[in-house]
Protein backbone atom coordinates (compact mmCIF):
# COMPACT_ATOMS: atom_id res chain seq x y z
CA UNK A 1 0.00 0.00 0.00
CA UNK A 2 1.46 3.35 -0.71
CA UNK A 3 1.77 5.64 1.89
CA UNK A 4 3.80 9.38 2.23
CA UNK A 5 5.18 9.35 5.78
CA UNK A 6 6.65 12.54 7.06
CA UNK A 7 9.44 11.95 9.06
CA UNK A 8 11.48 14.77 10.92
CA UNK A 9 10.00 17.46 8.34
CA UNK A 10 11.00 15.08 5.07
CA UNK A 11 8.43 13.63 3.09
CA UNK A 12 9.19 9.78 2.39
CA UNK A 13 7.31 7.49 -0.22
CA UNK A 14 6.61 3.69 1.31
CA UNK A 15 5.22 0.92 -0.32
CA UNK A 16 4.27 -1.08 2.52
CA UNK A 17 2.03 -4.22 3.91
CA UNK A 18 -1.15 -2.56 6.35
CA UNK A 19 0.84 -4.43 9.16
CA UNK A 20 3.74 -2.71 9.34
CA UNK A 21 3.79 -0.81 12.84
CA UNK A 22 5.28 3.31 12.36
CA UNK A 23 8.16 1.48 14.38
CA UNK A 24 8.92 -1.04 11.96
CA UNK A 25 8.51 1.33 9.04
CA UNK A 26 11.36 3.58 10.57
CA UNK A 27 13.62 0.94 11.63
CA UNK A 28 13.18 -1.82 8.46
CA UNK A 29 12.13 0.75 5.84
CA UNK A 30 13.52 3.80 6.33
CA UNK A 31 16.72 2.23 7.97
CA UNK A 32 16.24 4.80 10.74
CA UNK A 33 17.27 2.88 13.72
CA UNK A 34 17.15 5.52 16.45
CA UNK A 35 13.82 4.24 17.76
CA UNK A 36 14.12 1.14 19.73
CA UNK A 37 12.11 -1.47 19.58
CA UNK A 38 11.53 -3.07 23.06
CA UNK A 39 8.81 -4.97 23.82
CA UNK A 40 6.67 -4.24 21.11
CA UNK A 41 3.74 -4.15 23.26
CA UNK A 42 3.53 -0.59 24.37
CA UNK A 43 4.64 -1.43 27.65
CA UNK A 44 8.22 -0.16 27.80
CA UNK A 45 8.02 2.76 25.54
CA UNK A 46 11.45 2.47 23.79
CA UNK A 47 9.63 2.61 20.83
CA UNK A 48 8.36 6.31 21.56
CA UNK A 49 8.18 8.91 19.02
CA UNK A 50 6.08 12.09 18.45
CA UNK A 51 3.37 12.56 15.95
CA UNK A 52 1.68 15.68 15.33
CA UNK A 53 3.53 17.00 18.80
CA UNK A 54 1.88 14.37 20.66
CA UNK A 55 4.38 11.29 22.34
CA UNK A 56 2.72 7.50 21.07
CA UNK A 57 4.04 4.28 21.14
CA UNK A 58 5.14 3.77 17.76
CA UNK A 59 4.47 0.03 18.08
CA UNK A 60 1.03 0.04 18.91
CA UNK A 61 0.22 2.06 15.51
CA UNK A 62 -0.02 1.23 11.60
CA UNK A 63 2.15 3.41 9.42
CA UNK A 64 -0.45 3.57 7.02
CA UNK A 65 -2.69 5.20 9.71
CA UNK A 66 0.46 8.27 9.66
CA UNK A 67 -0.04 9.13 6.07
CA UNK A 68 0.02 13.01 6.27
CA UNK A 69 1.00 12.86 10.03
CA UNK A 70 3.91 14.87 10.95
CA UNK A 71 6.75 12.04 13.09
CA UNK A 72 9.59 13.26 14.78
CA UNK A 73 12.08 10.42 16.25
CA UNK A 74 15.05 11.09 18.17
CA UNK A 75 17.30 11.63 15.25
CA UNK A 76 15.79 15.16 15.17
CA UNK A 77 17.37 16.10 18.52
CA UNK A 78 20.60 16.56 18.17
CA UNK A 79 23.65 14.87 17.30
CA UNK A 80 26.70 13.43 19.05
CA UNK A 81 28.44 16.68 18.20
CA UNK A 82 25.82 19.05 18.64
CA UNK A 83 23.57 17.48 21.50
CA UNK A 84 20.19 19.38 22.88
CA UNK A 85 19.84 20.37 26.28
CA UNK A 86 18.20 17.40 26.96
CA UNK A 87 20.64 14.92 25.82
CA UNK A 88 23.61 17.25 27.04
CA UNK A 89 21.26 16.88 30.95
CA UNK A 90 21.09 12.95 30.22
CA UNK A 91 25.03 13.01 29.87
CA UNK A 92 25.74 14.95 32.45
CA UNK A 93 23.42 13.16 35.16
CA UNK A 94 24.00 9.72 34.01
CA UNK A 95 20.54 9.38 32.68
CA UNK A 96 21.53 5.83 31.47
CA UNK A 97 23.50 2.62 31.66
CA UNK A 98 23.03 0.66 28.61
CA UNK A 99 21.13 3.41 26.49
CA UNK A 100 18.70 1.33 24.50
CA UNK A 101 15.80 2.44 26.11
CA UNK A 102 17.60 6.03 25.86
CA UNK A 103 15.41 7.34 22.61
CA UNK A 104 12.29 6.87 24.02
CA UNK A 105 13.30 8.35 27.57
CA UNK A 106 14.24 11.37 25.79
CA UNK A 107 11.34 11.87 23.33
CA UNK A 108 8.70 10.76 25.61
CA UNK A 109 10.29 13.56 27.79
CA UNK A 110 10.12 16.33 25.34
CA UNK A 111 6.99 16.14 24.83
CA UNK A 112 6.06 15.62 28.63
CA UNK A 113 7.91 18.86 29.23
CA UNK A 114 5.54 20.23 26.84
CA UNK A 115 2.32 19.03 28.40
CA UNK A 116 3.18 20.14 31.77
CA UNK A 117 3.62 23.40 30.11
CA UNK A 118 0.19 23.29 28.69
CA UNK A 119 -0.66 22.91 32.20
CA UNK A 120 -1.61 18.87 31.58
CA UNK A 121 -2.49 17.71 35.57
CA UNK A 122 -1.34 13.75 35.77
CA UNK A 123 -2.45 11.01 38.49
CA UNK A 124 -0.24 12.39 41.35
CA UNK A 125 -1.49 16.06 40.86
CA UNK A 126 -2.88 17.12 44.04
CA UNK A 127 -4.98 20.14 41.68
CA UNK A 128 -6.54 19.34 38.81
CA UNK A 129 -6.66 22.91 37.47
CA UNK A 130 -3.28 23.93 38.81
CA UNK A 131 -0.86 21.07 38.66
CA UNK A 132 2.14 23.42 39.46
CA UNK A 133 5.91 22.56 38.92
CA UNK A 134 7.22 18.75 38.22
CA UNK A 135 8.28 17.41 41.48
CA UNK A 136 10.50 14.55 41.25
CA UNK A 137 7.05 12.59 41.89
CA UNK A 138 5.33 14.35 39.00
CA UNK A 139 8.20 13.77 37.20
CA UNK A 140 8.08 9.70 37.74
CA UNK A 141 4.32 9.58 37.69
CA UNK A 142 4.92 11.21 33.98
CA UNK A 143 7.25 8.93 32.61
CA UNK A 144 6.01 5.74 33.92
CA UNK A 145 5.38 4.44 30.38
CA UNK A 146 9.16 4.61 30.27
CA UNK A 147 10.99 1.25 31.51
CA UNK A 148 14.61 1.44 32.08
CA UNK A 149 16.19 -2.20 32.61
CA UNK A 150 19.17 -0.61 33.79
CA UNK A 151 16.93 1.51 36.57
CA UNK A 152 18.91 4.58 35.79
CA UNK A 153 15.67 6.09 36.95
CA UNK A 154 17.25 9.07 39.35
CA UNK A 155 19.71 10.55 36.58
CA UNK A 156 16.41 10.54 34.26
CA UNK A 157 14.42 12.45 36.74
CA UNK A 158 17.26 14.79 37.54
CA UNK A 159 18.22 15.29 34.08
CA UNK A 160 14.09 16.04 33.07
CA UNK A 161 14.48 18.45 36.23
CA UNK A 162 17.46 20.41 35.01
CA UNK A 163 16.09 20.45 31.67
CA UNK A 164 12.25 21.65 32.37
CA UNK A 165 14.38 25.20 34.19
CA UNK A 166 16.10 25.02 31.13
CA UNK A 167 13.85 25.02 28.34
CA UNK A 168 11.44 27.43 30.53
CA UNK A 169 9.12 24.92 31.09
CA UNK A 170 6.24 25.89 34.32
CA UNK A 171 8.12 27.29 37.40
CA UNK B 1 -0.02 -10.56 13.19
CA UNK B 2 -2.69 -12.27 10.51
CA UNK B 3 -2.93 -9.92 6.54
CA UNK B 4 -6.39 -7.94 6.25
CA UNK B 5 -7.53 -5.03 4.31
CA UNK B 6 -7.00 -1.15 5.16
CA UNK B 7 -9.06 1.01 4.55
CA UNK B 8 -9.89 4.82 5.81
CA UNK B 9 -13.35 6.03 5.85
CA UNK B 10 -13.65 9.90 5.56
CA UNK B 11 -17.46 10.22 6.59
CA UNK B 12 -19.41 8.38 9.01
CA UNK B 13 -22.00 7.28 5.90
CA UNK B 14 -18.55 5.90 4.45
CA UNK B 15 -17.45 3.66 7.47
CA UNK B 16 -21.30 2.53 7.89
CA UNK B 17 -21.18 0.96 4.34
CA UNK B 18 -17.58 -0.20 4.71
CA UNK B 19 -18.71 -2.46 8.16
CA UNK B 20 -19.71 -5.33 7.27
CA UNK B 21 -19.29 -8.88 9.02
CA UNK B 22 -15.44 -9.03 8.32
CA UNK B 23 -14.50 -5.29 9.09
CA UNK B 24 -13.59 -4.47 12.47
CA UNK B 25 -13.09 -0.45 13.07
CA UNK B 26 -9.67 1.35 14.34
CA UNK B 27 -9.46 4.17 16.13
CA UNK B 28 -6.40 4.47 18.86
CA UNK B 29 -5.74 0.85 17.80
CA UNK B 30 -3.74 0.55 21.22
CA UNK B 31 -5.00 -2.63 22.42
CA UNK B 32 -6.55 -3.72 19.13
CA UNK B 33 -3.07 -3.69 17.27
CA UNK B 34 -1.76 -5.79 20.47
CA UNK B 35 -4.68 -8.16 20.26
CA UNK B 36 -3.67 -8.24 16.48
CA UNK B 37 -0.02 -9.29 17.08
CA UNK B 38 -0.36 -12.16 19.22
CA UNK B 39 -3.57 -13.55 16.91
CA UNK B 40 -6.53 -13.22 19.34
CA UNK B 41 -8.16 -10.96 17.49
CA UNK B 42 -8.10 -12.05 13.46
CA UNK B 43 -9.80 -9.42 11.65
CA UNK B 44 -9.76 -9.84 7.86
CA UNK B 45 -11.05 -6.08 7.20
CA UNK B 46 -9.62 -2.96 9.31
CA UNK B 47 -11.36 0.16 8.96
CA UNK B 48 -9.48 3.35 9.92
CA UNK B 49 -12.24 5.86 11.42
CA UNK B 50 -9.40 8.35 12.53
CA UNK B 51 -10.08 11.03 9.36
CA UNK B 52 -13.75 10.91 10.00
CA UNK B 53 -14.55 14.91 10.98
CA UNK B 54 -16.97 15.92 13.85
CA UNK B 55 -15.81 12.89 16.19
CA UNK B 56 -13.17 15.27 18.08
CA UNK B 57 -14.73 17.97 20.40
CA UNK B 58 -16.04 18.19 23.23
CA UNK B 59 -18.96 20.68 23.29
CA UNK B 60 -21.46 22.16 26.00
CA UNK B 61 -25.52 21.21 24.98
CA UNK B 62 -28.24 21.86 26.26
CA UNK B 63 -27.75 18.94 29.34
CA UNK B 64 -24.24 18.85 29.62
CA UNK B 65 -21.12 17.82 27.90
CA UNK B 66 -20.84 16.18 24.79
CA UNK B 67 -17.67 14.13 24.49
CA UNK B 68 -17.00 13.06 20.72
CA UNK B 69 -15.77 9.07 20.35
CA UNK B 70 -12.21 10.40 18.99
CA UNK B 71 -11.23 12.53 21.73
CA UNK B 72 -8.14 11.56 23.22
CA UNK B 73 -8.09 9.83 26.58
CA UNK B 74 -5.32 12.80 27.01
CA UNK B 75 -7.31 15.66 25.59
CA UNK B 76 -10.02 14.63 27.61
CA UNK B 77 -8.53 14.50 31.21
CA UNK B 78 -6.96 17.93 29.77
CA UNK B 79 -9.81 19.22 29.02
CA UNK B 80 -10.46 22.80 31.99
CA UNK B 81 -14.74 21.81 31.94
CA UNK B 82 -13.95 18.19 33.08
CA UNK B 83 -11.30 18.81 35.27
CA UNK B 84 -13.66 21.28 37.08
CA UNK B 85 -17.02 19.98 36.48
CA UNK B 86 -16.54 15.87 36.43
CA UNK B 87 -13.13 15.44 38.25
CA UNK B 88 -13.90 11.44 38.81
CA UNK B 89 -13.06 11.56 35.35
CA UNK B 90 -10.18 13.08 34.56
CA UNK B 91 -8.76 11.82 37.77
CA UNK B 92 -10.07 7.83 36.30
CA UNK B 93 -7.97 8.59 33.00
CA UNK B 94 -5.13 9.69 34.08
CA UNK B 95 -4.89 7.10 36.36
CA UNK B 96 -4.83 4.37 33.54
CA UNK B 97 -2.27 3.63 30.94
CA UNK B 98 0.78 5.63 30.05
CA UNK B 99 0.75 8.80 28.86
CA UNK B 100 1.84 7.45 25.48
CA UNK B 101 -1.25 5.43 25.13
CA UNK B 102 -3.68 7.87 26.70
CA UNK B 103 -2.49 10.36 23.77
CA UNK B 104 -3.56 7.83 21.08
CA UNK B 105 -6.29 5.67 23.09
CA UNK B 106 -9.93 7.28 22.33
CA UNK B 107 -13.03 7.63 24.06
CA UNK B 108 -15.04 5.26 22.35
CA UNK B 109 -12.25 2.68 22.35
CA UNK B 110 -11.55 2.88 25.97
CA UNK B 111 -15.71 1.29 26.34
CA UNK B 112 -14.84 -1.30 24.25
CA UNK B 113 -10.95 -2.86 25.26
CA UNK B 114 -10.77 -5.74 25.93
CA UNK B 115 -10.08 -7.78 29.59
CA UNK B 116 -6.89 -7.92 30.53
CA UNK B 117 -7.33 -11.62 31.84
CA UNK B 118 -3.93 -13.88 31.10
CA UNK B 119 -5.74 -16.46 29.92
CA UNK B 120 -7.72 -14.74 27.22
CA UNK B 121 -4.02 -13.16 25.81
CA UNK B 122 -2.75 -16.82 25.81
CA UNK B 123 -4.00 -19.10 22.64
CA UNK B 124 -2.24 -21.77 24.05
CA UNK B 125 -5.17 -21.53 27.17
CA UNK B 126 -8.58 -22.53 26.84
CA UNK B 127 -10.83 -19.11 26.91
CA UNK B 128 -14.53 -19.00 26.52
CA UNK B 129 -14.04 -15.31 25.71
CA UNK B 130 -11.74 -15.95 23.04
CA UNK B 131 -13.48 -19.17 22.03
CA UNK B 132 -16.77 -20.18 23.14
CA UNK B 133 -17.12 -23.51 24.78
CA UNK B 134 -13.29 -24.16 25.43
CA UNK B 135 -13.61 -23.38 28.92
CA UNK B 136 -12.11 -21.26 31.64
CA UNK B 137 -8.22 -21.41 32.62
CA UNK B 138 -8.91 -18.38 34.67
CA UNK B 139 -11.02 -20.65 36.87
CA UNK B 140 -8.58 -22.13 39.33
CA UNK B 141 -6.03 -20.47 37.93
CA UNK B 142 -3.81 -17.51 38.75
CA UNK B 143 -6.56 -15.32 39.01
CA UNK B 144 -5.16 -12.20 40.88
CA UNK B 145 -6.70 -9.90 38.12
CA UNK B 146 -9.70 -11.31 37.48
CA UNK B 147 -13.49 -10.56 38.76
CA UNK B 148 -15.35 -11.04 41.88
CA UNK B 149 -18.30 -9.65 40.68
CA UNK B 150 -21.08 -10.20 38.15
CA UNK B 151 -19.12 -13.35 37.10
CA UNK B 152 -20.29 -17.01 35.82
CA UNK B 153 -19.15 -20.33 35.69
CA UNK B 154 -18.03 -19.58 32.33
CA UNK B 155 -15.78 -17.00 32.57
CA UNK B 156 -14.18 -14.42 35.88
CA UNK B 157 -12.66 -11.86 33.52
CA UNK B 158 -12.87 -8.64 34.52
CA UNK B 159 -13.38 -5.17 33.11
CA UNK B 160 -9.81 -3.65 32.65
CA UNK B 161 -11.28 0.19 32.13
CA UNK B 162 -10.81 2.84 34.36
CA UNK B 163 -12.65 5.89 32.09
CA UNK B 164 -15.88 3.51 31.56
CA UNK B 165 -15.53 3.31 36.17
CA UNK B 166 -15.88 6.89 36.12
CA UNK B 167 -18.62 7.37 33.21
CA UNK B 168 -20.86 4.47 35.34
CA UNK B 169 -20.72 6.93 38.19
CA UNK B 170 -21.63 9.83 35.97
CA UNK B 171 -24.61 8.11 34.44
CA UNK B 172 -23.25 8.64 30.71
CA UNK B 173 -24.95 7.91 28.02
CA UNK B 174 -23.64 6.89 24.43
CA UNK B 175 -24.48 7.96 20.91
CA UNK B 176 -24.71 5.30 18.68
CA UNK B 177 -24.82 5.07 15.30
CA UNK B 178 -26.88 1.88 13.77
CA UNK B 179 -26.17 0.31 10.11
CA UNK B 180 -29.26 2.60 8.90
CA UNK B 181 -27.08 6.13 9.92
CA UNK B 182 -30.10 6.19 12.93
CA UNK B 183 -28.46 7.35 16.14
CA UNK B 184 -30.22 5.77 19.56
CA UNK B 185 -29.09 6.63 23.37
CA UNK B 186 -27.48 3.65 25.20
CA UNK B 187 -26.53 4.22 28.74
CA UNK B 188 -23.95 2.96 30.85
CA UNK B 189 -26.72 0.71 32.53
CA UNK B 190 -27.38 -0.81 29.40
CA UNK B 191 -23.91 -1.27 27.12
CA UNK B 192 -22.13 -4.17 28.75
CA UNK B 193 -23.65 -7.78 29.02
CA UNK B 194 -22.83 -10.19 31.94
CA UNK B 195 -20.88 -13.10 30.66
CA UNK B 196 -23.07 -15.66 31.28
CA UNK B 197 -23.02 -18.67 29.04
CA UNK B 198 -22.05 -16.18 26.11
CA UNK B 199 -18.44 -14.65 27.58
CA UNK B 200 -17.61 -13.52 24.04
CA UNK B 201 -20.69 -11.08 24.07
CA UNK B 202 -19.50 -8.48 25.66
CA UNK B 203 -22.11 -5.57 24.55
CA UNK B 204 -25.36 -4.97 23.48
CA UNK B 205 -23.87 -3.30 20.69
CA UNK B 206 -24.13 -4.73 16.81
CA UNK B 207 -21.24 -5.62 14.67
CA UNK B 208 -21.96 -2.54 12.15
CA UNK B 209 -22.96 -0.17 15.26
CA UNK B 210 -20.34 2.95 16.12
CA UNK B 211 -20.42 4.51 19.28
CA UNK B 212 -20.71 8.78 17.89
CA UNK B 213 -19.84 10.45 21.29
CA UNK B 214 -20.37 10.48 25.31
CA UNK B 215 -23.26 12.43 26.94
CA UNK B 216 -22.42 13.78 30.57
CA UNK B 217 -25.51 15.55 33.00
CA UNK B 218 -25.14 18.66 34.06
CA UNK B 219 -21.80 19.43 36.29
CA UNK B 220 -23.49 19.26 40.40
CA UNK B 221 -22.16 22.14 42.08
CA UNK B 222 -21.33 21.03 45.54
CA UNK B 223 -20.34 17.50 44.65
CA UNK B 224 -17.27 15.57 45.86
CA UNK B 225 -15.58 13.05 43.29
CA UNK B 226 -13.57 10.68 44.30
CA UNK B 227 -11.45 8.19 42.36
CA UNK B 228 -9.25 5.95 43.99
CA UNK B 229 -6.55 2.75 42.36
CA UNK B 230 -5.72 -0.04 44.23
CA UNK B 231 -3.05 -1.77 42.21
CA UNK B 232 0.38 -3.76 42.26
CA UNK B 233 2.57 -0.96 41.11
CA UNK B 234 2.18 2.87 41.87
CA UNK B 235 1.60 3.82 38.24
CA UNK B 236 0.71 2.17 34.60
CA UNK B 237 -0.73 -0.76 35.94
CA UNK B 238 -4.85 -2.05 36.14
CA UNK B 239 -6.50 -1.94 38.85
CA UNK B 240 -6.92 -4.66 41.39
CA UNK B 241 -9.59 -2.71 42.57
CA UNK B 242 -10.91 1.39 41.87
CA UNK B 243 -13.44 3.09 43.08
CA UNK B 244 -15.42 6.18 41.46
CA UNK B 245 -17.77 8.12 44.17
CA UNK B 246 -19.39 11.04 43.35
CA UNK B 247 -21.45 11.95 46.41
CA UNK B 248 -23.30 15.14 47.27
CA UNK B 249 -24.67 16.24 50.91
CA UNK B 250 -27.35 17.72 52.51
CA UNK B 251 -26.34 19.32 56.00
CA UNK B 252 -25.07 16.52 57.66
CA UNK B 253 -26.72 13.79 55.81
CA UNK B 254 -25.53 12.24 52.47
CA UNK B 255 -28.46 13.81 49.73
CA UNK B 256 -27.24 11.51 46.78
CA UNK B 257 -24.33 9.15 46.26
CA UNK B 258 -22.88 7.09 42.98
CA UNK B 259 -20.64 4.46 43.50
CA UNK B 260 -18.97 2.40 40.83
CA UNK B 261 -16.00 -0.02 40.77
CA UNK B 262 -13.53 -1.59 38.95
CA UNK B 263 -10.73 -4.24 38.95
CA UNK B 264 -13.49 -6.05 40.35
CA UNK B 265 -16.52 -6.19 37.92
CA UNK B 266 -16.72 -8.41 34.75
CA UNK B 267 -17.90 -4.94 33.42
CA UNK B 268 -17.85 -1.41 35.01
CA UNK B 269 -20.21 -2.15 38.35
CA UNK B 270 -22.66 -0.12 40.00
CA UNK B 271 -24.98 -1.40 42.34
CA UNK B 272 -28.20 0.97 42.72
CA UNK B 273 -29.20 -0.42 46.32
CA UNK B 274 -25.98 0.58 47.55
CA UNK B 275 -26.03 4.47 45.97
CA UNK B 276 -30.39 4.08 47.65
CA UNK B 277 -28.74 2.62 51.03
CA UNK B 278 -26.33 5.79 51.66
CA UNK B 279 -28.94 8.54 50.83
CA UNK B 280 -30.59 10.62 53.21
CA UNK B 281 -28.11 9.21 55.92
CA UNK B 282 -25.94 10.27 58.71
CA UNK B 283 -22.74 9.35 57.20
CA UNK B 284 -20.65 7.06 59.66
CA UNK B 285 -18.98 3.64 60.18
CA UNK B 286 -22.09 1.30 60.28
CA UNK B 287 -23.37 2.93 57.37
CA UNK B 288 -20.34 2.49 55.69
CA UNK B 289 -19.98 -0.87 56.49
CA UNK B 290 -23.28 -2.10 55.79
CA UNK B 291 -23.28 -0.54 51.91
CA UNK B 292 -20.43 -2.91 51.51
CA UNK B 293 -22.17 -5.92 53.37
CA UNK B 294 -24.36 -5.13 50.56
CA UNK B 295 -21.99 -4.39 47.38
CA UNK B 296 -19.81 -7.41 48.31
CA UNK B 297 -23.28 -9.85 49.13
CA UNK B 298 -22.98 -11.68 46.02
CA UNK B 299 -19.11 -11.75 45.50
CA UNK B 300 -17.84 -15.41 44.22
CA UNK B 301 -14.43 -15.75 44.87
CA UNK B 302 -11.10 -17.66 43.94
CA UNK B 303 -8.21 -18.93 46.06
CA UNK B 304 -6.32 -16.13 43.82
CA UNK B 305 -8.70 -13.24 44.17
CA UNK B 306 -10.67 -13.71 47.47
CA UNK B 307 -8.53 -10.95 48.76
CA UNK B 308 -10.55 -8.64 47.04
CA UNK B 309 -13.51 -8.72 49.17
CA UNK B 310 -11.22 -7.40 51.94
CA UNK B 311 -9.51 -5.09 49.87
CA UNK B 312 -12.66 -3.43 48.30
CA UNK B 313 -14.43 -3.13 51.60
CA UNK B 314 -11.66 -1.10 53.29
CA UNK B 315 -11.04 1.12 49.94
CA UNK B 316 -14.79 1.80 49.55
CA UNK B 317 -14.75 2.56 53.26
CA UNK B 318 -11.94 5.13 52.97
CA UNK B 319 -13.16 6.49 50.04
CA UNK B 320 -16.76 7.09 51.67
CA UNK B 321 -14.83 8.81 54.44
CA UNK B 322 -13.38 11.62 52.35
CA UNK B 323 -16.30 11.68 50.08
CA UNK B 324 -18.24 12.68 53.45
CA UNK B 325 -15.94 14.94 54.91
CA UNK B 326 -15.34 12.59 58.06
CA UNK B 327 -11.31 12.37 57.10
CA UNK B 328 -9.49 15.39 55.35
CA UNK B 329 -9.37 14.70 50.98
CA UNK B 330 -6.22 13.05 49.61
CA UNK B 331 -5.47 13.50 46.31
CA UNK B 332 -7.96 11.75 44.03
CA UNK B 333 -10.65 13.78 45.93
CA UNK B 334 -11.70 16.86 44.49
CA UNK B 335 -15.11 19.28 44.87
CA UNK B 336 -17.24 20.32 42.20
CA UNK B 337 -17.34 24.71 42.66
CA UNK B 338 -19.54 26.58 41.51
CA UNK B 339 -19.37 28.73 38.32
CA UNK B 340 -16.81 31.20 38.79
CA UNK B 341 -19.16 33.74 35.67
Amino acid sequence: MKTELTVNGVSRDLDLDPRVTLLDALRHHLHMTGTKKGCDHGQCGACTVLVNGRRINSCLTLAVMHEGDQVETVESLGSPEAPNPLQEAFISCDGFQCGYCTPGQLMSATAMLEEAKEGWPSHVSESLSNPGTLSDAEIAERMSGNLCRCSAYPGIRQAIARTQGDAGGKS
Amino acid sequence: MRSFDYRRADSLAAAREGLGEAAQIIAGGTNLLDLMKLQVMTPKQLLDINRVPGLREITETENGLKIGALVSNSDLAADPRIRSDYPVLARAILAGASGQIRNKATTGGNFLQRTRCPYFYDTSMACNKRQPGSSCTAIGGISRMTAILGVSEHCIAAHPSDMAVAMRALDARLDVADATGDVRQVGMDELYCLPGERPDIETTLAPDDIITAVHLPQKQSGAVHVYRKVRDRASYAFALVSVAAIVTRREQRIATAALAFGGIGSRPWRNSEVDEMLAGEVPGEPLFAAAADRLLAEARTEEGNAFKTRLTRRTMISVLREATGLEPASVGTDRVEESAA
